[in-house]
């Protein structure tokens, strides 16, 4: 087995996720390398939509942020801005990558604020376009590193609604999007329990143990009966994605 | 100013076809102290920097600004008191650079400094703003801590019975907006992604038009499907190439990235965050005596170098 980094595993995990002829909205850093990495592979049909106005770009140089022109290289149209999130209000985006600072049972997600808003503990940059891809993409893959801190009983604030309280809240509220579908971290996958809408742990990749994710979320995890062991990355998935990052700038060993 | 008001100040401005060419100075004497600003651009694209620098030279005090994302732009208005409020929806330095301290700081002391919004929210607020209407309904936000904070009201649609949420529209005192090429009437074309702008250019009562080129207005009705602002939104036009650095405009230049790390890594490794950004205030803003000036601190190398990587479009 060769080695990797938790970041490779995530983005692999991510990309092998995907599937041809989808629309996916992917900001910078490894939603973007999944997405790039899952047309070389396996889905030339996927077109990646970036929040500043670009459609289906032809990435070369990786961009530091998903608003500049590096993003938008060679794309096939450049809507404004308020289009581009109206596409996801109307359907158009199949899947949405997230991640956040704190996210909980029900994937909700908070990238707005540590402790109460009123007097903050750590004020963090805020939603951008997050809340409105968990608000209604068609589905919506969350990517994070796990640690307790980060996986918490719940969200000190909601910016990106995941199931909100569980069972049937997100459909009582009006929301449109299916919500998560998945969370993927160098631990592991987890989905969401049809009834509760809890996160569940159905998957752990290869050398991982349940007694590890457990230690590392920070409220009580169910485990699916039908718990898997993720296929590690090929030499070929590695491969491709290496060559998509050779400064490793996303891609290098450690949390992100 | 209120929805009737703002529509009234459309009404009564001088729409004219005229030669609205002027300098930089006399353009942002149009913003006044207190004023609700759209500023144009997305993170680190086609920010109207230029404008920014000489609003913040001529110390307009207590502005609330509004733009889609906020970058190290953010950090400037807020040391140099130009900005009272952010209306944003997400202010950071930047992937490399982290969260931003200053607007840790001013965010952490008064929370009511950074209104936060999803982006389609605060784009939504100027779409209708442009639109003409008080209000316009979304589906985004519903169900999250931003419908509370934002303070926005839930509706019923009666024809459909689907529970959505009113975002109220925004009709700005003045716009800023950076375009590549415009005619000395105001006809603004604006290459690669709009962003904002053009939602801005119609909801705000006042446009200001700082491009980086001027054209003769024979170019602008040859090419009337790339013309995105309509003389009769614009109220100002000023010329200045490199009007966006160290951020990029696209087609033209891209982002300084070595220039914007230098405030960026040096704001993370100074102990007085404060004292920093007042610093490189002094330095870039206050003290050069033109926009020139203040470009060549930066250095003709990294002009040619940010042109070379961004050339992807020829006008």
């Amino acid at each position: 087995m060769s080695s990797y980094t938790p970041a490779e595993l995530c983005v692999i995990m991510g990309s092998r996720a995907l599937k041809d002829g989808q629309i996916v909205f992917a900001g910078a850093g490894l939603p973007l390398l999944s997405a790039i990495h899952a047309q070389k592979m396996h889905a030339p049909g996927l077109a990646i939509l970036f929040e500043v106005g670009g459609v289906a770009p032809r990435i070369g140089s990786l961009p530091r942020s998903t608003n500049e022109a590096r993003s938008v290289r060679r794309s096939m149209a450049t809507p404004a801005t308020v289009d581009m999130m109206l596409y996801l209000q109307r359907g158009f985006v199949d899947v949405g990558f997230l991640g956040g600072a704190q996210i909980d049972r029900h994937g909700n997600i908070n990238s707005s604020v540590v402790g109460p808003l009123e007097k903050p503990k750590v004020r963090l940059p805020g939603s951008g376009g997050a809340n409105d891809i968990a608000s209604s993409a068609n589905r919506v893959f969350i990517i994070s590193y796990h640690e307790k801190r980060r996986f918490v009983e719940k969200v000190d604030f909601v910016t990106s609604p995941g199931f909100l309280d569980g069972g049937q809240a997100r459909e009582e509220t009006g929301l449109l999007g299916g919500g998560v579908e998945r969370v993927i971290t160098n631990l592991g996958i987890l989905k969401f329990d049809s009834q509760t809408r809890s996160m569940t742990l159905v998957a752990v990749h290869p050398g991982v143990t349940q007694q590890e994710v457990h230690e590392k979320t920070g409220f009580e995890l169910p485990v699916s009966d039908a718990l898997e062991e993720t296929t590690p990355p090929s030499e070929e998935e590695l491969t491709a994605l290496r060559g998509l990052d050779p400064e490793r700038k996303y891609l290098k060993e450690g949390d992100f | 100013m209120s929805y009737r008001d703002s529509r009234q100040a459309i009404v009564e401005k001088n729409k004219g076809l005229r030669d609205k060419q002027t300098t930089l100075e006399e353009a942002v004497t149009m913003v006044q102290d207190g004023d609700h600003v759209a500023v144009g651009g997305l993170q680190y694209t086609r920010t109207p920097v230029g404008a920014l620098w000489e609003i913040i030279r001529q110390k307009r005090q207590n502005l609330t600004i509004y733009k889609p994302l906020m970058s190290f732009e953010g950090d400037w208005l807020f040391v140099s008191g130009v900005m009272g409020k952010a209306v944003t929806s997400w202010f950071s330095g930047g992937v490399t650079w982290g969260v931003s301290k200053i607007m840790r700081t001013f965010a952490e002391n008064d929370p009511s400094t950074f209104d936060e919004l999803s982006l389609l929210g605060l784009s939504l607020r100027l779409k209708a703003g442009a639109m003409g209407i008080p209000c316009i309904p979304t589906k985004s936000m519903l169900g999250s801590d931003l419908e509370k904070t934002a303070g926005l009201k839930r509706f019923t649609c009666p024809y459909s019975g689907e529970e959505l949420l009113l975002v109220p529209a925004v009709n700005p005192d003045v716009a800023i907006i950076h375009s590549q090429v415009a005619d000395k009437y105001g006809n603004g074309q604006i290459f690669g992604p709009p962003c904002l702008d053009i939602e801005s250019a119609k909801a705000a009562n006042k446009v200001i038009l700082t491009t980086e080129q001027i054209v003769d207005n024979e170019h602008i009705r040859d090419t009337p499907n790339s013309t995105n602002i309509p003389f009769f939104c614009v109220d100002a036009v000023v010329e200045l190439p490199f009007g966006c650095y160290p951020h990029e405009c696209y087609g033209r230049y891209e982002p300084a990235y070595e220039k914007l790390g230098e405030y960026g890594q040096g704001l993370l490794e100074a102990t007085d965050k404060i004292g920093f950004v007042k610093e490189y205030l002094e330095k870039y803003f206050y003290q050069p005596e033109n926009f020139e000036e203040y470009l060549s601190l930066f250095g003709v190398k990294s002009l040619l170098e940010t042109t070379r990587l961004g050339r992807i479009w020829k006008p």
